[in-house]
């Protein structure tokens, strides 16, 4: 069984934001990065599947060069190789973009499964994985918490609304976006650390992957980037000692009512 | 010739989704201040009744699209029969609500017709004529006013709350069936009965006080000055799903998307940053109260009463204040 797991770099969850210049993305001096939240997962899922039913791990991540950090970290865990997909042209991609740059390093590669985390921390798309498996002619599944293969596909466990879960079946090959929690991320040991610098990492290009210009392009485009107004009027209360803990009691019983 | 706004309709188990109205209110408004027709189209099997419950509202159109391969959602069935109706349709405008299974089929009908799909919207304006949609960015942390750009239909969904379902104007809208080519073997995946986990011990609903934790309390050892807090206001303890997620308190006290939701008296949020997948379930608080270290966490758009400082000083002066009134 081979795997294929996409892995986004993104700016670290506490990171202080600022937005650019032309107010259409952030700021990316200065920032510290680490892997997608809900990607670790699929990467532990992989890693996981392969444990139990042999084969291979390939990590994926698309990106400027620092991406190749995100990269060594999924060897360093047991992951078999990199792929680094890397071009001035991957710059600006939208969901669609990073799909089909995904898309064509996956299907040159080959695989059985192809997993993402269900939605990334900064853009938020939710998409790519499904795009992919579009454009792969390829089934899906999303939201995943569990996975397990039967004969020659997969079983499922996609997590609904409101408190419900579903079982799917599906043949494989497939795409899969995987929900955050399903397991116990594990640290790179000493170990897998030195035996990753072993491990090959192939950079891939627009060319290499006989991506042009029109596939590229974005089909949605951001105008402008703000903080939020906000909906309410929060009171902010100074401190953090005794007189802010005396104030926040106060409000909540005299102006809130909640006591 | 496209046009019109096509809004679609999500049922499970004989029950249209309340989001699916928030969808028709969005086609209602943005229909009428750019002078577009509005239909809604509804897939399944023996779907009239509900198609009848949506044609009392103000829509010009509602679509029947029925067939075996629709009887259960799935993806591929979903995907393929959306495709030729909006062949047939040519609708500018696909909206939609933006819930779990949107999520899992919408970029895959939207990439099949080389389309982008502005996702998980919170509002929109009208500039120069054209509708420019509003998505958060950085969970929350940032906002993006967003086009789609190239040839229509253009594909938008709404996050749940964006607009009110219960303001949608009523109306008569006339029913039409559409037929569509799908045949089982298209439809790849297998699903099985919906089904819950075993029954969840607590039920945060009916809590008026609510102490919710997040990853700001850092380890599991902490917790245990949340439930300090908890204890002298006599309130129930809640948490953000990475809380859940690392065993530090059980699934059933997950607040969120994934978890309940939850419109308490007060809902005290405490280290938690305020993603999006958290804030849908308990913005409908009565009062919130955030304590977070980072002045900038999206929680404090929705507060009420806000400290930004450390936790760890925070809430043990909270605690020892609720006990001194008490007394």
């Amino acid at each position: 069984m081979k795997i294929i797991v996409c892995l986004k770099q993104v700016p670290k969850n506490d990171s202080i934001l600022r937005i650019n210049d032309a107010a259409t993305w952030i700021q990316d001096r200065d920032l510290t990065y680490e892997i997608n939240e809900s990607d670790a997962y699929a990467l532990e899922a992989a890693l996981q599947l392969k444990e139990k039913n042999g084969g291979e791990v390939v990590a994926l991540s698309l990106g400027p060069a620092r991406v190749q950090s995100v990269i060594k970290e999924a060897l360093a865990r047991g992951a078999d190789r990199g792929l680094h997909l890397e071009d001035a042209a991957f710059d600006n991609l939208d969901a669609f973009g990073a799909a089909a740059t995904i898309a064509a390093a996956a299907k040159s590669d080959g695989f059985d499964l192809l997993l993402t985390g269900l939605q990334s921390d900064d853009h938020g798309y939710a998409q790519t994985g499904v795009i992919a498996a579009e454009l792969l002619g390829l089934p899906h599944a999303t939201i995943v918490m569990d996975l397990q293969t039967e004969g020659s596909g997969i079983k499922v466990k996609r997590e609904l609304e409101a408190g419900f879960f579903q079982w799917v079946t599906l043949p494989l090959p497939g795409v899969f976006t995987i929900q955050s929690g399903i397991n116990t991320l594990r640290y790179a040991t000493l170990k897998g650390i030195m035996a990753a610098k072993k491990k090959e990492i192939k950079k891939l290009d627009a060319a290499a992957l006989g991506l042009d210009a029109a596939t590229l392009a974005p089909k949605q485009q951001i105008k402008r980037v703000y903080f939020p107004q906000k909906s309410k009027q929060t009171q902010m209360i100074e401190g953090t000692g005794a007189a802010a803990a005396a104030t926040l009691v106060e409000k909540l019983k005299n102006e809130a009512r909640v006591f | 010739m496209a046009n019109g706004i096509l809004v679609f309709i999500e049922h499970v188990e004989g029950q249209i989704n309340r989001a699916s109205y928030e969808a028709v209110r969005a086609a209602q408004l943005i229909g009428a201040q750019l002078n577009q027709e509005t239909a809604a189209v509804i897939f399944g099997n023996g779907v009239s009744n509900l198609a009848t419950e949506v044609a009392g509202k103000k829509l010009n159109r509602v679509y029947t699209v029925e067939s075996d391969s629709l009887s259960s959602y799935t993806p591929d069935g979903y995907s393929i029969a959306f495709k030729q109706v909006i062949e047939q349709v040519q609708p500018a405008l696909v909206l939609m609500a933006h819930t779990y299974e949107v999520r899992d089929f919408a970029p895959k009908l939207a990439a099949s017709l080389q389309r982008a799909l502005v996702g998980d919207c919170i509002g929109y304006k009208i500039e120069d004529g054209a509708a420019v949609f509003t998505r958060q960015i950085f969970q929350g942390k940032l906002s993006a006013d967003v086009v789609p750009t190239g040839d229509t239909p253009h594909f938008v969904s709404f996050q749940i709350g964006s607009f009110r379902g219960d303001e949608c104007e009523a109306g008569q809208a006339e029913v039409q069936a559409l037929t569509v080519n799908l045949n089982a073997e298209q439809v790849r995946q297998q699903p099985e009965a919906r089904f819950k986990e075993a029954k969840a011990a607590v039920d945060l609903t009916q809590a008026p006080l609510i102490v919710a934790v997040g990853r700001g309390i850092k380890e599991q050892k902490n917790i245990e000055i949340i439930e300090k807090l908890a204890a002298a206001m006599g309130a129930e303890i809640a948490a953000s799903r990475p809380i859940c997620d690392n065993d530090w308190l059980p699934m059933d006290r997950q607040i969120g998307s994934s978890g309940q939701t939850v419109a308490p008296k007060l809902y005290l949020a405490v280290g938690i940053s305020g993603a999006i997948q958290h804030l849908v379930g308990m913005k409908g608080a009565r009062t919130i109260v955030a304590i977070n270290k980072d002045a900038e966490a999206p929680i404090f758009e929705i507060a009420d009463y806000g400290i930004v400082g450390d936790l760890f000083e925070v809430v043990p002066a909270l605690t020892a204040e609720i006990e001194k009134m008490k007394q």
